[in-house]
């Protein structure tokens, strides 16, 4: 007799107004329901390095960092703008290159080459990867794979810029805690900095350009122009990560256009979700430390990794954030049909 | 100054391959009428939209917009002097809501110069614009249809929504590509003051229809297109009783008949 039948409701939590860019806080609860998630994770990066067991998971933490400032000019660029590059370690190589050179032979403080690494370097790339703006998807991401590989190749064969040996006696930072906190206040700039401009005027555009392009032509935009400006975004970001993991290493080499830097950014992005920005980040914070963590398997390393890169995939595909922001955003309960 | 046609389109020839998609077709348009422009399917109407428009690139020929010869001109700088166009197959952006939708064309080059708009800021007044102008459009100010996202949108939304965009660049020249397809009688009996509203506005609108009974409701002026050559051109009347066109276009039926139909 007793044949009543139950489902799940899910209701938004109501402190949007109409629109997701407007929000109605009518209590301190609810304020802090808002803010709270930010707050963790502002603190939790800032005291990441002081819970650290030692120096070498304090040095895995800066490149947790660079590894994510990667993943979020990916995640910009692929999910906000339309523009799968593999061109990460491409990013990361030429701003290690442009700081050691102007560190090395015009003796600049790493505090000073950085910087003008970041944006030098970002022109290059953009310059560079001007002739591939007009192709989409999966053409651009074969297209931009190329520019590192044959970096290196060319370093190699021609024996520029030190050769195979690489740059080597570069300064590094003033003391290691301006190095640690430097890294992670840039992650932190750029996540909040990025998901506040995806929402202006100008990140809306972006959006419409990978939404469609067609039709920003029709309302009078150079599309070229758009995606040269979120590419020099984007590259300039990967730049800067380059140079700070040069001045960390001390060094600078081929090393720096191995695919890691455009593929490890990816995964992280596919496990934390896509299009969420904070998600590749902590995607960082899980991939990087366990693939340190496997190195005592040797060479089935890797074999551990995929292995759980798969099994992410497998359960959750959206991504642990986009899962993550459901749940939090939403009531669940059962009800009665 | 107003003697001069604002849009003159002269031998337009595009070859897809060994395919003559357009033969040499020529006319004018002039300021502040509605042209509308019809055929078969596959006679070349979008074609025709996508050469003057530079969404592709014609053959050979030349379009002449204001005085000044456009040929060849991305589409972009094409938008830009005022020479809009909707699409067929509605181009919103999906991810936006509607009324951001419009922030795009507003943060356009040709926005900003013309519109008068006061655009940025932090208190959004593109949002604001964007706002106002899908009220005139027909989306209704108070419900909640302008803060949906694009694409939880029905048709009839969506092909106002190409016009909004059209709208927001302060356009001289629309060319709406079947504006009336895919919506209902009401809609379409909606939408039509709206277009007598923009050509009273000053906006002068090319307009591709396979609805002609509305269309001639509307229409100045009419073009027949078939298998890429211009057949006829003059008033609705004109041209529904020119031989070359019953038999082009509605076979060898008669023309009243289809008409009853349409």
């Amino acid at each position: 007799m007793n044949m009543e039948q139950r489902r799940k409701e899910r209701l938004d939590r109501g402190i949007k107004v109409r629109t997701d860019s407007i929000y109605a806080l009518m209590s301190v609860r609810e304020l802090a329901y808002l803010t709270l998630p930010r707050f963790v994770l502002i603190v939790g990066m800032l005291v990441l390095p002081l819970a650290m067991p030692g120096m070498y998971w304090q040095r895995v933490v800066s490149i947790v960092c660079i590894y994510a400032i990667l993943a979020l000019s990916f995640d910009f660029l692929a999910h906000f703008v339309g523009l799968v590059s593999l061109g990460g370690a491409f990013f990361i190589g030429v701003g290690g290159y442009i700081t050691a050179i102007l560190n090395t032979s015009f003796g600049m403080p790493p505090l000073l080459s950085v910087p003008i690494a970041a944006v030098a370097g970002g022109l290059i790339c953009t310059v560079l990867l001007l002739p591939c703006l007009p192709l989409r998807g999966v053409y651009f991401a074969i297209v931009t794979l190329m520019y590192p590989l044959a970096m290196g190749r060319i370093i190699e064969a021609l024996d520029i810029l030190g050769g195979t040996d690489g740059i080597m006696g570069l300064e590094s930072f003033p003391n290691r805690w301006v190095e640690q906190y430097l890294v992670i206040v840039m992650v932190l700039v750029f996540l909040f900095g990025l998901r506040r401009l995806v929402n202006q005027d100008i990140g809306l555009v972006f959006r419409a350009v990978k939404d469609n392009d067609q039709a920003v032509k029709a309302s009078g935009m150079s599309i070229t122009f758009y995606k040269a400006i979120a590419v020099f975004i984007a590259s300039g970001m990967g730049c800067l990560g380059g140079a700070c993991l040069v001045h960390i290493y001390m060094w600078s080499g081929i090393s720096l256009f191995a695919l890691d830097f455009s593929i490890l950014p990816i995964a992280a992005t596919v496990i934390g979700g896509a299009g969420t920005l904070v998600g590749p980040v902590l995607g960082c914070f899980i991939l990087v430390p366990i693939s340190e963590l496997l190195r005592a398997f040797g060479t089935l390393r890797i074999v551990f990794y995929s292995l759980i890169l798969v099994g992410f995939i497998v359960v959750r595909s959206e991504g642990i954030m986009v899962y993550g922001q459901r749940k939090y955003h939403q009531f669940q309960r059962w009800v009665k049909v | 100054m107003s003697d001069e046609p604002i849009l003159q389109v002269i031998e337009v020839t595009k070859t897809f391959g060994g395919i003559l998609a357009l033969n040499r077709v020529s006319f004018d348009v002039a300021e502040g009428e509605i042209l509308g422009i019809i055929g078969p399917n596959g006679s070349g109407k979008t074609t025709v939209v996508n050469c003057i428009t530079g969404f592709i690139r014609m053959s050979s020929g030349k379009v002449i917009f204001q005085g000044k010869d456009i040929s060849g001109k991305p589409p972009h700088k094409i938008a830009d002097r005022g020479l809009t166009r909707t699409f067929q197959i509605m181009r919103p952006y999906y991810s936006l809501a509607a009324y951001k939708n419009l922030v795009i064309p507003l943060f356009s080059p040709r926005a900003k110069r013309t519109g008068g708009w006061r655009g940025g800021g932090k208190l959004g007044d593109r949002d604001t614009v964007g706002i106002d102008i899908l009220e005139e459009i027909g989306f209704e100010r108070d419900s909640y249809v302008p803060y949906k996202l694009a694409s939880t949108l029905p048709t009839g939304y969506l092909k106002r929504l190409e016009l909004a965009r059209c709208l927001a660049l302060k356009p001289e020249v629309i060319i709406c590509d079947e504006i009336f397809s895919g919506l209902s009688m009401s809609e379409i009996a909606s939408m039509v003051p709206l277009i007598e509203r923009l050509q009273m506005d000053g906006i002068t609108l090319v307009m591709i229809e396979h609805r002609l009974r509305e269309l001639f409701r509307v229409a100045n002026r009419v073009m027949v297109l078939n298998f890429g050559e211009k057949i006829a051109e003059g008033s609705p009347d004109e041209v529904m009783a020119s031989e070359k066109v019953k038999e082009a276009y509605f076979g060898s039926e008669d023309v009243e008949e289809v008409m009853n139909h349409a």
